[in-house]
């Protein structure tokens, strides 16, 4: 089962790309042979452990997770103002990114990152697990933290308006805590009008379609200012004062304030967590082998019964739902949004992250996600210079490595196969036009 | 709604020269797609580099606005010329470097998107940031700003009303892009339709393989198809010049989302339907603009796309290249 | 997988628990901060300091950078500093300075913003930390005397006072019918709203069409195509120089000879010369001085540490300096002492005499709005407007 040979399935292409360019695919057919080698290797180690050695190996990752923060340093040190004055572990202090002045703080950095794992994770579920391509996924992540901007903040229209027609005191807002299955609601029902018209579509007309999506929600809360539609979002000026979960932004904030991100990050670690362990579950589910059907050939799937529209939209709700719950902390942190904050660029790196990760995989989405996150926060110098690295990066991982960077098995041996296609009927049409 | 209603003419004359260059821009996007079944989302990147085209060939000129006709026709024609072959260039340019590595390994769909989304920011980086850092004191007026909000192009043509209908007026900047705009349609159609060239690229549109059986190179039809689509999008841009006069390293976006929604409501893959669909949409965008205000105008195209993907994917003039798509 | 799953989820609480009390025991050690003496402090500046609207900004910029060179040179043994943040007029980016301000103890105030978007994104924030704010340029009405909110203040007069001062130069000037456009933006959206109700309410009644484009909008279509049917004699914009060039530039290409008007976000000499001439003869209002107004020795002191003449808000930007470096010096060393003196604050700027109210607005009547126009190279002082 963990044979060197079937757990690496891209082996094949390799070894013919080899054969065509024998002298530099020496060497790298080597490293590669060697890397592959070792990543068996320690697959077949970690298989090998009793299950209660990988669930404490495991345990005490996550709570290295959430010693994170600290990182560099012992837990209970201070936020490092002045860094030599605590006692630091180096050269983890290194990873931090408030090094030098200007650096944004590390709790702050962890606690998007961790938001970003969030939607990674949400969008896998959509492209990965269920193969449908969605570029307009910001849409779900806005409609989250509306939700709780529209109806928790006192500075929210919807609010104001329930306020005077009720004879409610000023200071009245919907709990944050409430919010919460007002989210769930309003994410899933969005999620099930973006799919139900539109899942009939092939590949990249869903694409398309799932962006012009996108954009329609960012126009709608840009243009609901009361000027030239009903005032549901403020329009440009956006909503502030969203609470968070002691309540509104004020100094009383014990936990949750606006300074402290270490709470925040705690919060959406936890969240992450029981994301992970959900849509795993799911994935080993009727529903998530119903999704595997459906990718792999949605007519046969159709003929053993599995019905394929139905479940794909399971996956955009579910989806939806994840990437709400994000924009959900994500409001609720900052206190403040516009409709600017959603906008297709971010859309366009969500759907980046997560294949030049590695989609159909947590772990390489994830890692998609906090590469996208940390590196323009890490070095400074290269930020301005962002969006041209990240193209860059999306060009060469889809030529060179298109399973992404750590991909899922199943997604390597598709391109794989694909591959393995067009090499047998290339050599025929070659063959064709050499003798016609 | 009134407004609308009482000047009904002069929006439509308005929203039909409008859509001729969306129509023109959407001719890349279809021929594209009716051979290789691919979405060109850097397509729109390609008519942007026709405007900095134009744009850094009037500053190296010192055109001045509303030239005389004699040096402003000449100028136009120039500006026609180097902004095909910029956006040509880079239009092949992309598919050698980044579509065939994919074409030969037979990547799915969704992979061909994201390197077309890659090469999209690649190209708008470029232009707004590091052409200005590297050479922007060469070129101060161009290059001058980071990422500028709005760069001038001087106008050629003066607007000057040239038939007038009771209340609408129809100018002629109106008359110059349509015209072009349908100049450069029938050039295509004719080339497609007459040429060997041209056959070669229906034949691979209807069956890749019965054409490489045939003797067409499939790869040499590709390459024309692209740079056939480039330079229609650098006839575009010089269009676009004319009647709008500025540009920006991040215009393409909008104007490729647009120029692709008026693609698939005239049928992807008909190059007829891309002019239809251009003009439609042009003409749909004003009235809206007109109804509502001037910010619902990109709702509107989207909404268009939507229901037209979901009612009617084939477009309204249904056909493409080669065959009906179903 | 259930067992083991309850078990996991039972350790990593616990292991959360241990981690969360060492974190609360760690603030707490923290808590007993002493309060030090006011030098070293810092007050930060934010606003759009690159970008297409940073020239309305950068003056503002200027005349307080000088307020604390002059103060810092004249004491050199106790220094103030101001820390300059780049929001480029984004709330968002200007929200997430806020969080960096409010958390770091060394800030007791903020000058800004510049813009009344950010400066609407960031007031919860600077309120939830506590940190006294005084505007040298922002204007939406609605900015100031907010329930609930202390620590904002601004010097410079609010978009009541400017679109009053612009309809009544309508109806001195004429005018038959107005074409308004605003940006949707917290700024032009608002002061084209309150000159809408002015133009409606006062007499004679002006008649107006409107019409809105979006932030970073560069075709005009449908715009221009508008004001042609409704042929108006006056366009007025209300938003930034970013989108009021291309826009002057479609509607001077389309032949609409109607007179161009601005309000103080279009206070950008580059318009002159980034139009091609389209902006010629517009003019532009300002609750701004110009140069030679200014009170003091102000002017000469920005010539002669700059080299040009101070730009849109230079002297207002110096006085909010002032208030800051004066309350501190003057011994308040925290954000709540610094709150106080500014509440207290009364004396003669280089602009306006400074006293705010309950709200945080100076006295209306000493806002004077001027009128400029844009002529050849740059703007151009015409007159002062009445209000009334």
């Amino acid at each position: 089962m963990t044979t060197p040979e079937t757990s690496t399935p891209v082996e094949s292409a390799p070894r013919h790309a080899a054969a065509e360019a024998p002298a530099e695919g020496n060497v790298l057919r080597r490293l590669n042979q060697q890397r592959r080698n070792a990543q068996a290797a320690i697959r077949q180690r970690w298989e090998a452990l009793p299950k209660w050695q990988r669930v404490i190996a495991v345990l005490a990752f996550i709570v290295f997770l959430y010693y994170l923060p600290w990182l560099g340093y012992l837990p209970g040190g201070a936020p490092p103002r002045n860094p030599v004055a605590n006692l630091q572990i180096p050269p983890f202090h290194l990873i931090r990114t408030d090094l030098g002045s200007g650096g944004s703080p590390w709790a702050a950095v962890l606690f998007t990152c961790a938001l970003y794992v969030m939607v990674a994770i949400g969008l896998n579920v959509v492209i990965g697990l269920a193969g449908l391509l969605d570029l307009g996924y910001i849409g779900f992540f806005a409609v989250g933290a509306y939700s709780v901007a529209i109806f928790g903040s006192v500075d929210s229209p919807v609010v104001q308006a329930l306020q005077e027609r009720f004879g409610l005191s000023q200071d009245w807002a919907i709990g944050w805590a409430l919010c919460i299955p007002i989210a769930i609601v309003l994410t899933s029902v969005s999620g099930v009008i973006l799919g139900w018209p539109t899942l009939r579509l092939r590949g990249d007309y869903l694409a398309i379609v799932t962006l012009g999506f996108g954009e329609i929600i960012r126009i709608a809360a840009r243009n609901l200012n009361g000027q030239s539609g009903p005032n549901v979002t403020n329009g440009p000026r956006g909503i502030s004062a969203i609470p968070g979960p002691e309540g509104p932004p004020s100094p009383d904030n014990q936990i949750f304030g606006l300074t402290d991100a270490k709470p925040w990050y705690w919060l959406a670690l936890t969240l992450v967590i029981l994301m992970v362990l959900g849509v795993r579950r799911l994935e080993h589910s009727r529903v998530g082998r119903s999704w595997l059907a459906i990718r792999e050939d949605e007519d046969a799937a159709a003929v053993m019964g599995v019905h394929g529209f139905k479940f794909k939209l399971w996956a955009f709700a579910i989806g939806a739902v994840l990437g709400g719950t994000s924009g959900f902390l994500f409001a609720s942190r900052y206190a403040y949004i516009d409709p600017n904050q959603f906008d297709l660029q971010l859309s366009i790196l969500f759907v980046a992250m997560v294949v030049i990760g590695g989609s159909g995989n947590m772990v390489g989405v994830s890692i998609g996600a906090i590469l996208l996150v940390y590196l323009p926060e890490r070095f400074r110098d290269l930020d301005e210079w962002r969006m041209l690295y990240f193209g860059l990066a999306m060009v060469l991982i889809m030529i060179l490595r298109p399973q992404g960077l750590i991909p899922s098995r199943r997604r390597a041996r598709e391109l794989a196969d694909r591959a393995e296609e067009v090499r047998g009927g290339r050599h025929r049409a070659e063959e064709a036009t050499i003798n016609a | 709604m009134n407004t609308l209603i009482d000047h009904i003419g002069q929006y439509t004359v308005d929203g039909v020269s409008k859509g001729a260059i969306y129509a023109l821009v959407a001719l890349g996007y279809t021929l594209v797609y009716g051979v290789l079944r691919l979405i060109n989302f850097a397509h729109s990147e390609v008519f942007m580099v026709g405007t900095f085209a134009i744009l850094v060939t009037y500053t190296l000129l010192d055109v001045q606005q509303y030239p005389a006709l004699v040096v402003a026709i000449p100028t136009a024609l120039l500006g026609l010329v180097v902004a095909g072959l910029a956006s040509g260039g880079i239009a092949l340019l992309v598919e050698r470097s980044a579509y065939l590595p994919l074409r030969r390994k037979n990547a799915p769909p969704l992979i061909f998107l994201i390197t077309a989304i890659g090469i999209s920011l690649i190209l708008v980086e470029v232009f707004g940031l590091l052409l200005p850092r590297r050479i922007g004191h060469l070129l101060p007026e161009v290059f001058g700003r980071e990422r500028a909000a709005s760069l001038s192009v001087p106008y050629l043509f003066e607007r000057k009303p040239v038939l007038t209908i009771g209340d609408t007026v129809i100018d002629s900047i109106h008359i110059i892009v349509v015209v072009a705009a349908v100049v450069m349609m029938i050039g295509l159609d004719l080339f497609i339709n007459r040429t060997r060239y041209g056959r070669g690229v229906r034949a691979v549109a209807q069956n890749p393989q019965t054409a490489a059986l045939m003797g067409v190179n499939q790869d040499r039809v590709i390459m024309l198809i692209f740079v056939l689509g480039g330079v229609m999008a650098g006839a575009a841009a010089l269009l676009w010049t004319i009647r709008i006069g500025n540009t920006q390293s991040a215009i393409g976006f909008v104007i490729g989302l647009k120029a692709f929604t008026a693609a698939v409501l005239g049928g992807i893959g008909n190059l007829r339907g891309a002019l239809l669909g251009g003009i439609l949409l042009g003409i749909v965008e004003v009235y809206a603009a007109a109804i509502t205000a001037s910010i619902w105008e990109d709702v509107f195209a989207f909404i268009i796309l939507v229901i037209v993907l979901m009612f009617r994917p084939t477009g309204l003039l249904g056909e493409s290249l080669g065959r009906a798509r179903a | 997988m259930r067992r083991i799953n309850l078990r996991a989820v039972g350790l990593a609480a616990a292991a959360l628990g241990l981690v969360v009390a060492a974190g609360c025991q760690a603030n707490t050690n923290n808590g007993g901060e002493q309060a030090a003496d006011y030098c070293g402090k810092k007050v930060g500046f934010f606003g759009a300091l690159s970008g297409e609207n940073a020239a309305i900004v950068i003056p503002s910029r200027d005349g307080a950078k000088l307020a604390f060179k002059q103060y810092n040179e004249a004491n050199p043994d106790c220094q103030l500093e101001m820390v300059e943040f780049d929001s480029q007029g984004d709330p968002d980016k200007a929200a997430q300075f806020a969080q960096q301000v409010v958390a770091d103890e060394d800030f007791l105030g903020v000058i800004g913003g510049a813009f009344s978007g950010e400066t609407n994104g960031t007031m919860p924030v600077y309120q939830g930390g506590g940190v006294p704010m005084i505007s040298p340029s922002a204007t939406r009405v609605d900015l100031s005397g907010r329930p609930g909110i202390t620590v904002f203040h601004r010097v410079v007069g609010h978009d009541g006072t400017q679109s009053a001062a612009i309809a009544k130069f309508l109806r001195d000037e004429g005018a038959t019918k107005v074409f308004l456009i605003d940006d949707g933006s917290a700024y032009g959206a608002g002061l084209t709203a309150e000159l809408a109700k002015r133009l409606d309410e006062g007499t004679p009644k002006i008649p107006y069409a409107t019409d809105k484009v979006q932030e970073q909008q560069t075709i005009f279509d449908a715009t221009v195509a508008k004001i042609q049917a409704e042929q108006p004699d006056y366009i007025f914009y209300g938003g930034y120089p970013r989108e009021a060039a291309p826009l002057f530039r479609q509607i001077r290409g389309a032949n609409i000879n109607a007179q161009l008007l601005g309000a103080d976000g279009l206070y950008d000499p580059a318009l002159a010369t980034n139009t091609e001439g389209a902006a010629e003869g517009a003019i532009i209002t300002c609750p701004c001085l110009p140069a030679s107004e200014a009170g003091g020795t102000f002017t000469q002191d920005f010539v002669a540490e700059y080299g040009t003449e101070p730009g849109s808000y230079g002297a207002e930007g110096y006085d909010a300096a002032k208030v800051f470096i004066d309350v501190i010096s003057a011994g308040a060393s925290t954000r709540e002492e610094v709150l106080a003196g500014i509440k207290a604050y009364d004396k003669t700027g280089a602009s306006k005499h400074i006293k705010f109210d309950a709200g945080g607005d100076v006295d209306p009547s000493v806002v004077v709005v001027w009128a400029y126009e844009v002529e050849g190279d740059g703007l151009t002082p015409l007159k002062a407007l009445s209000v009334q």
